[in-house]
């Protein structure tokens, strides 16, 4: 058994990484320079700099959403409005501040986390205290809240005109990475260990995978998710904070539009079941880059920007079909008679492919 | 309905019901307020046919989502499918090749083909419904915006007199500010709604395929143990849906005259709010289609009232989703006081739809 199971845990990062090798290779063969990079005022450009700037947001609420994915077996399809009206908050109380110095901005980003928070609250009584399905409770804010941000801003898009902000959104003179990409780091970092310090995955999990039995362990399944939607309120909060500076303006209408389908995505991608259980947050982390790797390939085919989506569309298909248990087994079987002799192998995959018929047998008992 | 209602015998009304009574009285209650608040307009036959005539694409799109939603899926390509549809027909039409039978073909086709391929992804080979109807959301959109992306006026002259008709009902109508009896006016769109609605509850109701579809998404895995074809209903549901986006699409066309980039944008989100506010869960296996157009009425009326008063239009947003969140509270509520047993429903007797299977059961 101990095979199979070691098989199982590598297979969930099996997938994200061959696509992004595939994309990688396609790449390459459009230009052999893909991995060049060169030097402009003191900072890293290039590809693989853009990418990595480019998908600092949608890391970030990939992060919260698998979270979030994994205890309330549902989605969060506000993440994106959530993060226009943190912003908005983080814009008004910069401006009322006055003049802008690095402590203004930090209070006025702790204020956009504690709207986060605020609005991971309100999700998460939602889910957790009334029991409504994820889709439908973030359905509210989702159809809500840009007006709610437009109310917050009062005016069309006010601007962030100032160094600082512009460097937190770029480069910080003498550090040769784009900032983006280095609190996109401090973010991940920050929440493994968050992870590895804490209880959060296993009690997230055990929510997940079935919360009867792990409220009779004695873990509330109530605060669990409600502690979920609140980690993803603060990851939309980080989102919404490194969108508005990299933009320097606050559009209340187009910030981080349509980014809640691709962080679902992402995390589907990344190999975890958008019904809940076990989560791994690095295919989640990978399968955000691979979105943003597939978006600029098809730009640099020179893929027109109209037709991009229908080219998106099919990959995401045929991704999902290649990944879908029903393939899967198929590939098994033919595996299977391929190689006819090996026989431990057969009987793990008889074990795996004997655990649907088994499943009424239980219900019975 | 008769037979869920026999396995609880407890319940005199079934969850289905009692959300759609919920959603009936509050539409009401509304259109009452409004009635009271602005009898200029709210008070005219036209005013409420023309919430119907002009959002007949929304409520055909509802009923397509509620029965997904009843089979325990979700689609959420429907609005860029009929965005598809309208821009697919204006591009055929002022091609010149073209005929208006030929665009109602052409619209019920690419329907039917989203719907068939989404429905084969998500019940055959077991893929989640979110994700592929999420790529059959780029799909459509990436294809719309490829086939044409300027706003795109129909001139073929059949079509034009098909768009500018309007069924005349001579006895229904109201007298205007200088006393002339203006008669009441319904576009076609609204007639293919209203049957589709009839059609529809009548096919879910009573057919096998609907509650066959009710029992799968209450517990695939019982139905499954019931000797129902779990994947060919669910797969059947999708279809259905597409071929109902692509009627929507046909209809919106009809309305408009035009295809536009624009056109049906959005419309996923709000129709699925609509068949919430209609009493269908996304749990599955609840909900009742009658429910749908209602939750879709409220929706607009709620819209036309914030117009009506002529405040900030920001706030139809944040009232839509207020109103949403009362339902969803509401809706929360009543099914865990169900569930409890202490919940009764303060309506006599003769009132409750369910009176019948009481008096059966003697």
């Amino acid at each position: 058994m101990s095979t199979v199971k070691t098989k199982a845990r590598g297979s969930h990062l099996f997938l994200p990484l061959s696509v992004l090798a595939i994309l990688i290779v396609i790449n390459l063969i459009k230009g052999a320079d893909y991995f060049s990079m060169t030097i402009i005022n003191g900072a890293l450009y290039g590809n693989v700099p853009n990418i990595l700037f480019g998908a600092s947001e949608l890391v970030i609420l990939a992060i919260g959403m698998t979270l979030v994915t994994a205890s309330s077996r549902g989605q969060d399809i506000s993440v994106g409005v959530a993060a226009a009206i943190t912003s908005a908050v983080f814009v008004q109380v910069l401006q009322g501040a006055g003049d802008i110095t690095w402590w203004t901005i930090a209070a006025s980003f702790l204020a956009s986390c504690a709207a986060g928070m605020l609005i991971g609250a309100f999700n998460g009584s939602l889910v957790a205290v009334f029991k409504v399905q994820p889709m439908v409770a973030t359905l509210i804010l989702f159809t809500a809240g840009r007006s709610i941000a437009f109310m917050i801003d009062g005016k069309l898009s006010p601007v962030l005109a100032n160094d600082l902000t512009s460097q937190l959104g770029g480069v910080i003179p003498g550090v040769p990475i784009q900032t983006p990409i280095i609190l996109t780091v401090v973010f991940i970092a920050l929440f493994a260990a968050l992870l590895k310090t804490t209880n959060l995955r296993l009690y997230a999990e055990s929510v997940g995978i079935n919360e009867k039995a792990a409220r009779l362990n004695g873990i509330d399944p109530t605060r669990i998710k409600f502690l979920t939607y609140m980690i993803l309120g603060v990851c939309s909060a980080v989102a919404g904070f490194i969108a508005v500076t990299k933009a320097g303006r606050h559009d209340s209408v187009n910030l981080l539009k349509f980014v809640e389908m691709d962080a679902i995505l992402a995390v589907a991608i990344g190999g975890n079941a958008l019904s809940g259980g076990k989560f791994s947050v690095t295919g989640s982390i990978i399968g955000a880059y691979t979105i943003e790797v597939l978006s600029r390939t098809l730009l640099r085919l020179e893929i027109g920007t109209e037709t991009i989506k229908a080219f998106k569309a099919v990959f995401i298909i045929i991704l999902m079909v290649v990944a879908s248990p029903v393939v899967r087994e198929y590939a098994s079987k033919a595996l299977r008679r391929v190689r006819a002799g090996a026989d431990d192998c057969a009987v793990a995959e008889a074990d795996t492919a004997a655990s649907g018929p088994d499943a009424p047998a239980k219900m019975e008992v | 309905m008769r037979s869920l209602n026999a396995g609880k015998p407890k319940d005199a009304i079934s969850n289905s019901n009692l959300l759609f009574l919920i959603a009936a009285v509050i539409f009401v209650l509304m259109y009452g307020f409004a009635i009271l608040r602005y009898p200029g307009s709210f008070l005219q036959f036209q005013t409420f046919f023309d919430l119907f005539s002009l959002n007949a694409p929304l409520i055909i799109i509802t009923l397509g989502i509620s029965i997904v939603m009843i089979g325990g899926g979700i689609d959420i390509s429907v609005g860029a499918v009929t965005g598809l549809v309208t821009m697919c027909c204006a591009v055929l039409l002022e091609s010149g090749t073209g005929s208006v039978w030929s665009a109602v073909l052409l619209a019920l086709g690419i329907g039917v083909a989203f719907g068939l391929l989404q429905g084969y992804l998500i019940s055959y080979l077991e893929i989640q419904p979110f994700i592929i109807t999420l790529a059959g959301m780029f799909l459509a959109n990436g294809l719309l915006t490829t086939i044409h992306k300027d706003p795109l006026n129909v001139t073929l002259p059949a079509f034009v007199s098909l768009r500018d008709f309007e069924l005349v009902i001579p006895w229904l109508g109201t007298k205007n500010r200088l006393g002339n009896f203006i008669p009441l006016e319904i576009k076609p769109g609204a007639v293919i709604a209203a049957a589709l609605i009839v059609i529809l509850v009548v096919v879910m109701k009573w057919s096998r395929f609907g509650r066959n579809l009710y029992a799968v998404g209450g517990n695939s895995q019982s139905a499954l143990m019931l000797g129902i074809n779990v994947r060919r209903t669910k797969f059947y549901s999708y279809a259905l849906c597409g071929l109902l986006s692509g009627i929507a699409g046909f209809v919106y066309i009809m309305t408009t005259g035009a295809g536009n980039v624009g056109n049906a944008a959005g419309f996923e989100m709000k129709a699925i709010a609509a068949a919430i506010i209609g009493g269908t869960m996304l749990t599955g296996g609840v909900g009742n289609l009658f429910g749908s157009p209602v939750g879709a009425l409220t929706l607009l009326t709620i819209n036309e009232l914030i117009r009506a008063a002529g405040v900030n239009s920001n706030y139809q947003a944040i009232v839509s989703g207020f109103l949403l969140y009362v339902f969803i509270v509401l809706q929360s509520v009543v099914v865990w006081l169900r569930g409890r047993g202490d919940f009764r429903l303060a309506l006599p007797s003769w009132l409750l739809p369910g009176r019948r299977t009481a008096e059966d059961r003697g």
